[in-house]
């Protein structure tokens, strides 16, 4: 087993037990704390990827600003006790036969999807990710998107100052 | 990623440099301290700390001493775990932005040539500002986990403050950034030093006005100290702390202090690189001594320059702060970025 291998699997447990651990804590803070974690097991797996762009992005947004953000709705809210209400019986069942079949469709999917079969990924080979050849990639074959998702952005936030004028 | 290949002489010449790099920041900033009450002193006349070794050299080892013996107190309202935590992150994540700073050129020793940089990654920078996207965990959960109204407040201060300059200093340093093509710190440093070059605070001397502003407020230094001001919130985050606990929180905003300096010096400052020497025509490792002298000489000289600040200059109230953040700011970074923008354009053009 190579070193990448093995930080591989540690990745990805990690990843799936923070995300349990999401699911399963009772304090919503200690959620957004797991869903932190979440975010760094899979910056490592970018990383493994040579993807650092990706990695670090998705650090800097995700767990260094909407995870902030989360943060201070829960703490200003006072959501710290734990206000779970019990959940029926029946209703957990009904979730976890939903969740489960979901999931057998996600992997059966996955499985059988001829863009997934023979292909293997770039452990730490490929460049694409790189900020370079990524910048590159976006501002000539795919600019057109770039841009208009650009102005989505731009549309969200003039939207949430129009919410949050004063009258 | 020859580490992971398990080149164990790189690895242990990378552990050896980890080591060196932590321990002499933890080493600076514990004299940073110290620093600190002398220059207030001296801007204040009166002696200052003296009593402790001859004038007073020893006074920060007093001080981390009576830190280490206080009780440690955690008030039983409050999230055990994560009230543990939370100093803890500050510190980690104050420390882990030495890892892509390039301290000087590299040294030969054993037949090896090592670089002094831990990390000469492809994103240095980005890599820097993730970091400090992270500092800021340290404030909020320490603050919310004590449970007290006050370190709330604090900590809900100091995470709105730094949101709001991260943003005016990542778009300060898109400009050096366009002029530099490159996010790795060594390359930025070796563009300065570069025949013909001067360093960046020639081009950008807005952007680096903005840019410091900004890490006074990203390190809570004063006039932006809001999270701890302690007329309005007894001691700010740090309220309920004690102990070593409080020291790390302490301890944190001094090594960001210097690991804010040193970004700075990269950036704006030429890095390691010394004013009208060309250090190719020295040994590599002479160059590389003095290449570490000279950045360390700019790291000091930015910390007093945050000393003289704190200790002159009143603290904000909190809606100027925050204007100051989102109206004065952002729009000043947008502006320089356009103009630098707009002049490698006409350059490269013309």
């Amino acid at each position: 087993m190579s070193i990448t291998e093995i930080l591989f699997f540690f990745l990805s447990a990690l990843a799936v037990f923070s995300a349990i651990m999401v699911l399963v804590s009772r304090n919503p803070v200690h959620s957004v704390l797991w869903l932190i974690a979440v975010f760094f097991a899979i910056s490592g797996h970018y990383i493994l990827l040579n993807a650092q762009f990706l990695a670090i992005v998705n650090l800097i947004v995700y767990a260094g600003a909407i995870m902030v953000l989360f943060l201070f709705v829960i703490m200003l809210m006072n959501l710290n006790k734990e206000t779970e209400r019990n959940k029926h019986i029946w209703m957990k069942l009904a979730g976890a036969v939903s969740g489960g079949c979901f999931l057998m469709v996600l992997v059966s999917l996955v499985r059988q999807a001829s863009d997934f079969q023979e292909k293997t990924a770039l452990m730490g080979t490929g460049d694409i990710g790189l900020i370079k050849n990524l910048g590159k990639a976006l501002f000539s074959d795919f600019v057109v998107p770039f841009e208009i998702s650009s102005v989505l952005f731009l549309s969200a936030m003039v939207g949430a100052v129009v919410i949050g004028k004063k009258e | 990623m020859t580490l992971l290949a398990f080149d164990w002489a790189l690895l242990i010449e990378k552990l050896v440099l980890i080591a060196v790099i932590v321990f002499s920041s933890l080493g600076i900033a514990l004299y940073t301290t110290f620093a600190e009450r002398k220059v207030a002193a001296i801007l204040q006349d009166r002696p200052g700390p003296n009593r402790a070794g001859p004038f007073g050299l020893l006074q920060p080892f007093a001080d981390g001493l009576k830190l280490m013996m206080k009780e440690e107190i955690i008030p039983n309202t409050s999230n055990k775990v994560l009230f543990i935590l939370g100093p803890g992150l500050a510190m980690t994540a104050a420390l882990m932005t030495c890892a892509v700073i390039p301290w000087s050129s590299h040294v030969e020793l054993f037949d090896r040539k090592i670089e002094l940089q831990i990390a000469d990654i492809n994103i240095g920078i980005l890599y820097v500002f993730g970091v400090v996207s992270m500092g800021v965990y340290g404030i909020m959960i320490g603050g919310w986990a004590s449970n007290n109204k006050f370190s709330l407040m604090a900590a809900l201060r100091g995470a709105s403050q730094a949101i709001s300059y991260e943003l005016a200093m990542g778009l300060s340093l898109i400009a050096v950034l366009m002029l530099s093509g490159s996010l790795s710190l060594k390359t930025i440093v070796g563009e300065q030093m570069a025949d013909g070059n001067f360093w960046n605070i020639v081009y950008q001397p807005l952007g680096f006005l903005i840019f410091f502003v900004c890490a006074l407020a990203e390190c809570n230094r004063t006039p932006f100290d809001l999270p701890e001001a302690e007329n309005e919130l007894n001691f700010g985050y740090h309220q309920e702390y004690s102990s070593m606990k409080l020291g790390f929180y302490l301890f944190a905003e001094y090594v960001n202090m210097i690991m804010s300096s040193a970004v700075m010096a990269c950036l704006y400052f030429g890095g390691y690189d010394i004013p009208f020497l060309d250090e190719s025509t020295l040994a590599p490792n002479i160059a590389a001594i003095l290449g570490v002298g000279a950045l360390l000489t700019k790291i000091v000289i930015f910390i007093f320059i945050f000393m003289w600040i704190r200790w002159t200059i009143p603290r904000f109230r909190y809606d100027q702060l925050m204007n100051l953040g989102w109206k004065t700011m952002i729009p000043l970074a947008l502006a320089n970025m356009l103009i630098t923008g707009a002049v490698i354009l006409w350059r490269a053009g013309g």
